[in-house]
């Protein structure tokens, strides 16, 4: 079976995703091997659902991005692994937010992650995912120049020896 | 998503990309993917489904740590049950997105 990549895209968007090929300067393969056993290792989630806490972090930037509609917001936010789905906010003009309001683990299955470690499944949970807005310029240049660097050292000061990315 | 895998990546930490779009992610040269033919804002399910978003989960699991080189794809053979036409309304936002205005009006995108 293989996966219909445009099943659920509007028809007429189709052109602005297919065959667009590599991005500008990534057109060699990268590969970090994975080099221990799933229950010897930490894992952790990103997703670009543009989750974060609504008590104690801002929103992703939803103005700019509605007067300039080309940029997306390029920051990122650590969620803590046992966040309540009451506590989470969602800033994504993308998609409807509704379901992943009513269950995040459909964008960031932490609970489920700490569950396969707790079945040894897995070695390990990070205590803090991340949460990243999907939409960006196509540029990729905040991406590229802070939020990825900022990622790995936040996913290295936890150990992480490996990394689920979620597309809202 | 897919580049910001492969920054990441290149940093030394392996990762998987879980998508719906699993065809772009492959143009983009991430390194490990699993496809989902799931509505946007979907990767690991339904709400509340917590045997489908495990299984997406385990097989996202599987390919980061199992895959040969980069380049590994592996699609999850479960199907969206929810009609088409409803589920493809159902995941759209109520307000047409920024730059979905500007290719309404315009028919491309402002580069």
């Amino acid at each position: 079976m293989k996966v219909d990549s445009y099943r659920f895209l509007p028809r007429s968007f189709r052109s602005f995703y297919e065959g667009r090929g590599s991005f500008a300067g990534e057109d060699e393969p990268v590969w970090a091997p994975f080099e221990k056993r799933l229950q010897e290792s930490r894992i952790a989630l990103l997703t670009s659902a543009g989750l974060y806490l609504k008590k104690t972090q801002p929103s992703f930037d939803l103005e700019q991005e509605r007067s300039h509609p080309q940029w997306g917001d390029p920051s990122w936010r650590a969620i803590p692994a046992g966040v309540d789905a009451a506590d989470l906010a969602v800033a994504h003009l993308h998609i409807n937010d509704e379901d992943v309001l009513a269950d995040p683990e459909i964008a960031l299955p932490a609970r489920l992650l700490d569950q396969l470690a707790a079945q040894r499944v897995i070695g390990g949970a990070a205590t803090e995912h991340i949460s990243v807005m999907g939409y960006q310029e196509r540029s990729l240049e905040g991406w590229r120049d802070t939020t990825a660097g900022e990622v790995v050292a936040h996913l290295r000061s936890q150990g992480v020896d490996g990394l689920i990315l979620a597309p809202a | 998503m897919p580049v910001l895998a492969r920054w990441i990546e290149r940093a030394g930490i392996p990762t998987v990309v879980v998508t719906m779009m699993p065809a772009l992610a492959e143009e983009r040269l991430a390194p490990r993917i699993v496809g989902v033919e799931f509505p946007y804002g979907h990767p690991f399910g339904m709400p509340g489904g917590t045997s489908m978003q495990r299984q997406v989960l385990e097989l996202a699991l599987h390919v980061l740590a199992g895959s040969g080189g980069p380049g590994t794809r592996v699609d999850l053979d479960v199907e969206w049950p929810v009609p088409l036409r409803e589920a493809y309304r159902a995941w759209q936002p109520k307000e047409a997105s920024p730059i979905v205005k500007v290719l309404l009006e315009t028919g491309k995108r402002p580069d």
